[in-house]
């Protein structure tokens, strides 16, 4: 075997960051504080002004990738997945380490990066090309395969400005697909286009590693990652956490996911800003059956809400919470006028803890809304719009078996199968 | 598969200083020019007036500028040369430096997207700039041509050929310029407000509107004004070109090529030395 595709040995990216406050630097600022420094009457300052932090947003990664391996790397929301794969494709620089690259590589950060909405599909069929490393001679003899694919032809003149978002996407995907790098880097564009557009890509990117291509992919769906991918690395915290088979990666990664999220991150929501109601609910906390903080429950698990209640309540006033699917669709929603138990408010201002679950929900984020009103039915006191985000996970109803995500539908029943014979009604 | 795993090279953590890597930029050609392609062709996509543009905007400052600058004001050409022309000269030149100056300096913030997610070498978007502006450049010269006519002006063989190294020396000068501040305006995004402002303040330290030898008077200010400022040399030498107006100046034109050549490789190297970092600050 040859040597390693791609070797990465102790790379590490630091960003430092500045105060919040300013977004941008402004030359005038900095001007005057250089002129400043240069008084004679200034007093002497600390070497770093302006109170700047450092950050590592991958520290001590080492890797390497075979060629025709495809990878997969997973992580929770800032673990350094994307900053790993900017490092690869050299858009932005590490502080230290080292990676040796054996091959053409190609990055597919974004779906249609440099796309101009003025142009047509036609003309950003180039462009796009251009930008992601293809001579003009590949793109006109691909051209007539990417059209077909992205399934445009119709409406090749027709500037991308009037594209559906859709089209606009298969589109974008279709150009990158036809790529023929050694080295191909993805993040997180397949959770885009419907279903059947998802599938031809993750046929596409299997293709590409049968060809001998080698693929890293950055993926939050689990389903993907673990088809597609043999081999699986686990970022979090911008540190390498595990590496190795890609279904046991995944495997350990999400068994570990409610329980990562339970130890810092959670704890109370207060509401900024606080809305001009009379009465309205001031904060808000989730918690599992003991009381830790958590926003992750696995399927069938039960949660727990806290709510805080301030300013003067309605005589007979009322709670109610509904849940949403990221489509927006409700998912279930419950209230205190249908607990069994007539539950009294707190007035003036107090607590509300509801018990909920075990819930039947699907995989997948909900939006959490809350309500305060006066009766059901009647005019509303406080409405608090996607007061937090529940992730549900582990609804896999048999060990081993596809996951029951949101796409097939909101809540999962159990359902048992037998030959039909031999059990009448 | 095709196997070129020929291709071998490491990233790590820059250090010291980085000179240009020319190979890269020439595998990165096509890029160049679809770049400039992209931005000649939305440049005139959805205009009622579309190409017109191009003729009516130095057309029109013409105009205004003959009736303020000469009628009112009673600046002249400085010699028989008719002031429509003079000026014409000086603005359709003036006009190509000053947007790719700015187009050049917005270029890494108005497509910030692609620096964040591709690589390609950087300077390829503040040097695509300078191919855009030349179209409009061809076509405000027909109007040149047309009023070259109609004042009976041939111009010399010599100045003909001497019109390619002018416009080199002006690309030089807005390219190299326009790198450094748009590099500087990736990290100060004031460089974004304040450059309409230091562009027209420039146009006034240009002989645009003024022949050079009004500043005979003041031979401290029109040797800085030459020597600083390459455009005032080019503009000089591209009307002693064409319209014969005094005789082409050798010396004034090597110190504007040295100028410009030395801010282009000061531009060029600083953008290059600072580049590693524009997606991150950006």
């Amino acid at each position: 075997m040859s040597k390693p595709i791609i070797e990465i040995e102790g790379v590490g990216k630091r960003y430092r960051i500045r105060g919040q406050r300013e977004r941008y630097l402004s030359l005038r600022d900095e001007l005057a504080k250089s002129a400043r420094r240069l008084s004679p009457f200034s007093r002497p300052r600390s070497p770093v002004p302006g109170r700047s932090e450092d950050f590592w947003a991958l520290k001590d990664v080492s890797l390497t990738v075979n060629e025709g391996e495809v990878l997969g790397i997973i992580g929770r929301n800032g673990a350094g997945k994307s900053t790993l794969l900017k490092i690869l494709s050299k858009i932005t620089p590490p502080t230290e380490g080292r990676i040796t690259m054996r091959g053409r590589v190609a990055s597919l950060l974004e779906v249609g990066t440099g796309f101009h909405p003025e142009l047509s599909g036609r003309e950003n069929i180039y462009l796009n090309g251009a930008i992601l490393g293809m001579t003009r001679a590949e793109v006109r003899r691909k051209f007539d395969e990417i059209a077909a694919f992205a399934e445009v032809e119709k409406f090749l003149e027709t500037p991308v400005k009037r594209y559906s978002s859709g089209m606009y996407v298969r589109l974008a995907f279709a150009v990158a697909a036809h790529l023929e790098p050694e080295v191909l880097l993805v993040d997180e564009v397949l959770a885009v286009g419907d279903i059947a557009f998802q599938k031809k890509c993750i046929s596409k990117m299997r293709d590409a590693s049968h060809s001998g291509r080698t693929v890293l992919v950055v993926s939050h769906n689990m389903q993907v990652i673990a088809s597609i991918c043999r081999r699986a690395l686990w970022l979090d915290s911008g540190k390498c956490v595990v590496g190795g088979d890609a279904a046991d990666v995944v495997g350990q990664y999400e068994r570990a996911g409610a329980s990562s999220v339970t130890g810092g991150s959670g704890g109370r929501i207060t509401r900024v800003p606080r809305p001009p109601a009379p009465a309205w609910i001031d904060w808000l906390e989730t918690c599992d059956e003991n009381g830790r903080f958590r926003s992750v429950f696995a399927h069938g698990e039960t949660m727990q809400m806290v709510v805080g209640l301030c300013g003067r309540l309605p005589s007979a006033p009322y709670f109610e919470w509904v849940l949403y699917t990221e489509k927006g669709y409700v998912a279930s929603s419950g209230g205190t006028f249908f607990a069994e138990k007539d539950f009294p408010l707190p007035t003036p201002s107090g607590s509300l803890r509801a018990r909920i679950g075990p819930l039947p929900l699907a995989e997948g984020r909900y939006s959490l809304l809350l309500r305060l009103g006066e009766q059901p039915g009647c005019e509303l006191t406080d409405v608090w719009e996607d007061a937090a985000t529940l992730v549900i996970t582990s609804c896999v109803p048999h060990a081993g078996g596809l996951p029951f995500d949101t796409k097939r539908g909101v809540i999962y029943i159990p359902a048992e199968y037998s030959d039909g014979e031999t059990q009448g009604r | 598969m095709k196997s070129s795993n020929h291709v071998e090279y490491a990233i790590t953590p820059p250090k010291g200083f980085l000179s240009v890597n020319w190979g890269e930029l020439w595998r990165f050609r096509d890029l160049f020019l679809v770049l400039a392609w992209r931005d000649i062709t939305v440049r005139y996509k959805q205009t009622v007036l579309g190409i017109l543009w191009a003729l009516l905007q130095p057309v029109v400052t013409m105009i205004v500028f003959t009736f303020i600058f000469n009628r009112v004001g009673r600046i002249e050409s400085g010699d028989t040369t008719p002031y429509p022309i003079f000026l014409y000269v000086g603005l359709i030149l003036w006009h190509y430096y000053s947007m790719t100056l700015t187009s050049a300096s917005n270029s890494l913030v108005t497509y910030q997207a692609m620096l964040q997610k591709i690589y390609f070498p950087r300077f390829i978007m503040p040097a695509s700039t300078a191919v855009t502006g030349l179209v409009d450049l061809a076509i405000a010269s027909l109007i040149l041509a047309g009023m070259m006519v109609y004042y009976r002006f041939s111009p010399p063989l010599l100045g003909l050929l001497v019109l390619p190294v002018l416009l080199l020396c002006t690309i030089l000068a807005a390219v190299g310029f326009g790198c450094f501040l748009a590099a500087i305006n990736v990290k100060y995004r004031d460089v974004r407000h304040a450059l309409p402002f230091f562009i027209q303040i420039l146009m006034y330290v240009t002989p645009v509107i003024y022949p050079v030898k009004m500043l005979d008077k003041y031979p401290v200010i029109k040797s800085l004004m030459l020597w600083l400022n390459p455009m005032s040399g080019v503009i000089t030498n591209a009307r002693a070109a064409l319209l014969g107006q005094g005789h082409f100046d050798w010396t004034i034109m090597g110190i504007s090529f040295l100028m410009s050549g030395v801010y282009f490789v000061v531009g060029l190297y600083y953008f290059r030395n600072t580049e590693r970092y524009f997606a991150d600050i950006v």
